[in-house]
């Protein structure tokens, strides 16, 4: 696949530009940008991804190893939509558990019932 | 760790006790700038404080070594695969001025979906992992007490793994780094949503981490296949990152434009470079701007290269920048060799000097084609930015091929990079997040039941990481073979025994490179060369560089090979030269004396170059210490000489032989000696003989005071002769 071919119409295409002064240029530039960016910002605000999800364990104190464990199960099951971090405090607070004490359950298997309802 | 400038950096020392290790500084930290300063001799208009422990410019020592630092940042990259080694390298360029040590991640790295742990060895770059890092930083924090300036340590939060790579930087102290995700969707094919979403997240933790980041759009230029016609687009590419870094709430001044002159001569370089620079400042006012060199017409000319990176630096100061990145010179051949690393510094700190107080000298004249340029170039872009909204936004715009085209836009070629929205790496990763979505954690991003507490999202729990490092795990290996302590065996192992081996990269690659000039045609001579190479004892010659002086008369090449003896530093001699006295201790101890020197270039011998270097003042030689001297001239009698040292009340007489036919400079040397002592003033005058063929030795085994071969300055005289005449006055 490939990009279109056009020649350089950059003399009819400018009309509309060259009565800016340098200022409304710019100005309208960054508006421009702005209206790009809106959409990718509104995604990213409602999205999560399993490197933000380990992201987030590595500073709830779970080593990279574990964080990675612990997504990939959590993915496995459908729960990330949930956040990894969020995840495990319903364990420490169904279980009385600390952060680490609740993933390393988790890690080895136990208390996933927690999750699922 | 305590550095001392004599001792070598002990990797050993590095390597203990780092699961402990915490850096002593977060965030990234500018030079501080200081107008008229006064620097050896002069008032200096840009630069900001002197360092402790540094190697100055060679031209330093005709100005009382003064080494002036400039007011901006200097890069440099560094990537050899084996961070032990790279350590040692950043404290060479650290000493020449670097302040911003950028390590380049091990190839394929963005690939890898998560963190890397251990200290495994990478290939073009290291594998960036908490203990490496942790090393790394550990041995800056040493180094920038050494050398008296912070130094800021950057590295890359690309790839698939960016949130995490993110909270790694922030927890040991990384200064500064790559984040864009224009870079992953264009250059690694990793998929854009997930980029765009890794991207919020990495942007956050950087921002309320202090860390700079540098967008990637440099990139462009180096892949572009005619450079200067992708200029309007890095506006758009510099837009996109830096506007949505401000929407995830980073401040302007930590957003940085990697931005590149994309031209190198014999194209009009500055005319069309100066140009873009210009609109691009205009357009971007307020943001960082990280001026890097270009790298995209390097060819294996380190001389070449080095010009062109000069011009580069000028463009910086022509117009503004706060970080000047610097390439090495022989990026076009190899993977920089460390001192190379230096040679770029060098190149661009000489060039920053030189061009001191620059702005009260000059400025760009308003008007005329040039302005006109730069408005068409910010119309174009202008344009493109109207094109990715007309298509559908930036995802429509990357699926439709319009980034990365060859053609000067609006004109398009059909050869862009073209990815789809639903292709790429991790498609299939980016996630909804549902309506109890949290993350208890500090610098996270977007929709979060934690965020709308009042207090601190992490305090439930005794605090995050980014609050509480002791809660960092630390992984020390993940590979038992694979790690430094496997290769630092080697090293280790040379240091005890004393052997040394020649390097360009890693501990004795023996890694050396010759020039070699040879008068035939390129191919034969190139043939030749390699030949000439092997019989030198270089095991897989290489030419790295090659330079056609003419079709008929010859070429010159450079080869690279290993050279494979070891040198064991106990078995060599060593004698220490003494250090000639300072030239300020001379000319006080001469001038009011009114010393009369005699000399002469003796026998049948006209050259007389070789006395001139030495006795006149043009050449430094010692006139300009208060010495008066009383040059003969060429092929005088050693008679006439003692005729005028009696006449002036000489203290030394001098004589040049260069003539050598039948050891006749000996043959002279003796009969001075004879004669003085004939005529019974030999205890009252200094001889000194001088000559390409003369030694110290050869000079008293014949009866001088003292001899000077090849190489011999008026300095090095002027010095011997005031700790001799200064000696017999005492007694």
């Amino acid at each position: 696949m490939s990009g279109i071919e056009r020649p350089d119409d950059f003399e009819s295409r400018r009309a509309h530009l060259q009565k800016l002064s340098d200022a409304e240029l710019h100005a309208y530039f960054w508006e421009l940008a702005d209206k790009i960016i809106e959409p990718l910002i509104e995604e990213a605000r409602t999205h999560t991804t399993p490197s933000i999800e380990r992201s987030v364990l590595l500073r709830m104190g779970f080593s990279s190893f574990e964080a990675k464990a612990l997504v990939d199960k959590m993915r496995g099951l459908g729960l990330l939509g949930h956040g990894a971090g969020h995840l495990i405090l319903k364990v420490t607070t169904a279980k009385n558990l600390s952060v680490r004490a609740a993933g390393e359950a988790l890690l080895d298997g136990h208390h996933w019932e927690v999750l699922s309802t | 760790m305590k550095l001392s400038p004599d001792q070598k950096l002990d990797i050993r020392e590095v390597l203990k006790d780092l699961a402990f290790y915490r850096p002593k500084r977060k965030g990234w930290t500018w030079r501080q700038p200081i107008t008229d300063q006064q620097v050896g001799p002069f008032i200096l208009k840009d630069t900001s404080k002197n360092l402790t422990n540094s190697v100055p410019l060679p031209a330093a020592h005709a100005f009382e070594d003064m080494d002036p630092q400039c007011a901006v940042v200097v890069t440099t990259e560094i990537a050899s695969g084996r961070f032990e080694d790279d350590l040692r390298r950043m404290r060479m360029v650290a000493w020449h001025g670097a302040d911003h040590i950028m390590v380049i991640r091990t190839t394929g790295q963005s690939h890898i979906d998560g963190l890397i742990e251990g200290t495994p060895e990478g290939v073009g770059g290291i594998p960036v992992t908490r203990k490496q890092i942790r090393a790394t930083r550990k041995a800056l924090d040493a180094i920038e007490e050494e050398v008296g300036r912070p130094i800021n340590f950057h590295s890359y939060v690309s790839g698939r793994a960016g949130p995490e790579m993110a909270v790694l930087f922030v927890e040991e102290g990384v200064n500064g780094a790559h984040q864009d995700p224009q870079y992953n969707i264009l250059y690694r094919d990793i998929n854009m949503h997930r980029s765009f979403v890794d991207a919020a997240e990495a942007k956050q933790i950087l921002a309320d981490g202090a860390i700079l980041q540098l967008d990637g759009a440099h990139n462009a230029n180096a892949t572009a296949k005619e450079a200067w016609k992708v200029t309007p687009e890095l506006f758009v590419q510099h837009a996109i990152n830096s506007v949505f870094s401000r929407a995830v709430g980073m401040k302007k001044s930590y957003i940085a434009l990697s931005t590149v002159p994309p031209t190198a001569p014999p194209a009009p370089k500055l005319r069309l470079d100066l140009t873009y620079a210009v609109a691009l400042r205009e357009v971007f006012q307020g943001y960082t701007f990280r001026a890097q060199q270009n790298t995209r017409y390097m060819e294996t000319d380190t001389m070449e290269a080095t010009v062109t990176h000069v011009l580069d630096t000028l463009i910086s100061r022509l117009t503004s920048t706060q970080i000047q990145s610097t390439i090495t010179p022989d990026e076009g051949r190899n993977i920089p060799w460390h001192y190379n690393n230096v040679a770029g510094v060098n190149a661009a700190r000489q060039t920053l000097m030189g061009l001191d107080g620059l702005d009260d000298l000059v400025t760009l004249r308003e008007g005329g084609a040039w302005r006109e340029e730069a408005r068409n170039l910010k119309e174009r872009a202008v344009l493109f930015l109207e094109e990715i909204l007309k298509g559908g936004g930036y995802y429509a715009a990357v699926a439709a091929g319009q980034f990365v085209d060859s053609g000067y836009f609006p004109e398009r070629k059909g050869d862009g990079i073209l990815r789809l929205p639903d292709k790429g790496d991790d498609a299939d990763t980016v996630i909804p997040r549902a309506s109890d979505y949290g993350a208890p954690v500090c610098s996270h991003f977007g929709k979060n039941i934690y965020a709308a507490e009042k207090k601190k999202v992490c305090e439930a729990y005794g605090g995050c990481t980014l609050c509480d490092p002791s809660k960092i795990q630390y992984i020390d290996e993940a590979d038992l073979e694979d790690n430094v302590e496997t290769r630092l065996s080697k090293p280790l192992a040379d240091l005890a025994a004393g052997l040394l081996s020649p390097e360009v990269e890693k501990h004795a690659d023996g890694v050396v490179c010759v020039t070699i000039f040879v008068p035939d045609s390129p191919e034969i001579a190139e043939a030749a060369a390699i030949e000439m190479a092997k019989h030198m004892g270089l095991t897989n010659p290489e030419v790295i560089s090659r330079r056609v002086m003419h079709p008929a008369e010859g070429s010159v090449f450079e080869i690279k090979g290993v050279f494979q003896v070891k040198i064991n530093k106990q078995e060599l001699s060593l004698t220490v030269p003494e250090q000639p006295l300072p030239d300020k201790e001379i000319e006080a101890w001469v001038r009011p004396r009114r010393l009369h020197i005699v000399a002469a270039t003796v026998g049948e011998d006209e050259h007389s170059v070789g006395l001139h270097e030495i006795l006149d003042i043009k050449h430094g030689g010692i006139e300009k210490y208060g010495f008066l001297c009383h040059d003969l001239g060429t092929s005088i009698t050693i008679e006439r000489l003692l005729d005028a040292a009696m006449e002036y009340k000489a203290c030394a007489i001098l004589i040049s032989t260069i003539v050598t036919h039948a050891h006749v400079h000996e043959q002279h040397m003796r009969r001075l000696q004879e004669l003085a002592t004939q005529r019974g003033v030999r205890d009252r005058l200094l001889l000194l003989a001088g000559g390409t063929q003369v030694t110290d030795e050869l000079a008293r085994e014949c009866g001088m005071d003292g001899g000077f071969g090849r190489g011999t300055t008026g300095h090095d005289v002027a010095s011997f002769l005031v700790r001799t005449l200064r000696q017999r006055e005492v007694k």
